[in-house]
């Protein structure tokens, strides 16, 4: 059980469950503001005093990202081993199309994500510029997943429903318009 | 002590983000063409759970593990930051398929190339930091 992947039912109650941990601890569920407190301890704040923040006071978010990375670890290696994710068979023949032969049998697509794909430039600039877009669209929209749609929306929040569809019309315009033109051949 | 409590709760996040393959480019892609119902019952159950438990935070005005009143500040209300910054983040999630959050827990998974994925994360939480200024809010 615990080394198959875990249903729904079991990991959204978890996840609502971490949220709830954090509250208790008196903190706040959200993952996008690390990535501001990355900058900070760059040196950020002499290029913009949005970055001149206390980093010590975000200490305690930056632990839970090495906890993530332990348990990504622990995941991967000790809990899982058949990585391949079961994704829909409608899913798959449309991976197919676009050229993701690895869709059914890996956990992340081979064509981007495989220390091979790396030698094509074309999939450095897609990820660069996906990542781009998170970092950026996070820090925008003030949170990501976690701080938004699960944080938010648990406390009834209107701009965290906002921020959500907005997710979602990205999303949708990427996979169903953009999708075609970045990988149909 | 403390410390080790934040490190464990984000180990736990990790392994049940992994787990539930919501750290999973196919089940990012497969949400957004709608084929399963997986990451919406992760989503949908999540929040089930948590407006519950929020809701019973607020109404037992419960304290904090170290005895401090817990206030859950209420989001700035504005629409422009929220749609765009959103639209944005979700072209990004699609083509990364990955969230912040998973963004971590695929580095310790050892899927190297997502550290790029992070690396264009860090420099687009800059260029915001840069520009907000002059964005519309």
């Amino acid at each position: 059980m615990l080394y198959q992947p875990w249903p729904w039912y079991i990991s959204g109650p978890l996840i609502a469950l971490i949220m709830a941990l954090l509250i208790l601890m008196g903190k706040r569920f959200g993952m996008s503001s690390n990535l501001e407190t990355f900058c900070s301890i760059g040196g950020a704040g002499k290029f913009s005093d949005y970055f001149k923040i206390d980093i010590k006071s975000k200490r305690w978010n930056l632990l839970v990202v090495l906890g993530s990375i332990i348990g990504g670890f622990l995941g991967a290696h000790w809990l899982s081993p058949n990585p391949a994710v079961d994704i829909s068979p409608k899913t798959i023949i449309k991976l197919q199309e676009l050229g993701f032969d690895s869709a059914g049998k890996t956990y992340l697509p081979t064509e981007l994500f495989s220390l091979e794909s790396l030698s094509d430039p074309k999939v450095w600039v897609i990820l660069l510029i996906a990542g781009f877009l998170v970092g950026f669209g996070t820090r925008y929209a003030g949170g990501c997943t976690s701080g938004h749609a699960i944080s938010g929306l648990s406390n009834l929040q209107r701009p965290s429903l906002i921020a959500v569809v907005g997710f979602f019309i990205g999303g949708l315009i990427m996979v169903h318009l953009l999708f075609p033109l970045i990988f149909g051949s | 002590m403390k410390n080790l409590a934040y490190i464990l709760i984000g180990t736990f996040l990790g392994i049940v983000l992994y787990k539930s393959e919501a750290a999973s480019w196919f089940r990012i892609y497969e949400m957004f063409r709608f084929d399963s119902f997986h990451m919406y019952g992760i989503i949908g159950s999540a929040l089930a759970v948590g407006i519950v438990l929020v809701f019973w935070i607020k109404k037992s005005k419960v304290k904090s593990f170290s005895g401090e009143p817990i206030s859950i500040t209420d989001k700035e209300k504005s629409f422009t930051r929220y749609i765009v910054g959103g639209t944005l983040f979700g072209l990004g999630w699609a083509l990364a398929g990955a969230c912040p959050g998973p963004i971590y827990i695929l580095v310790g998974a050892g899927h190297w190339p997502i550290i790029i994925v992070l690396i264009g994360a860090i420099l687009g939480a800059f260029t915001y930091g840069v520009l907000r200024n002059k964005l519309p809010h």
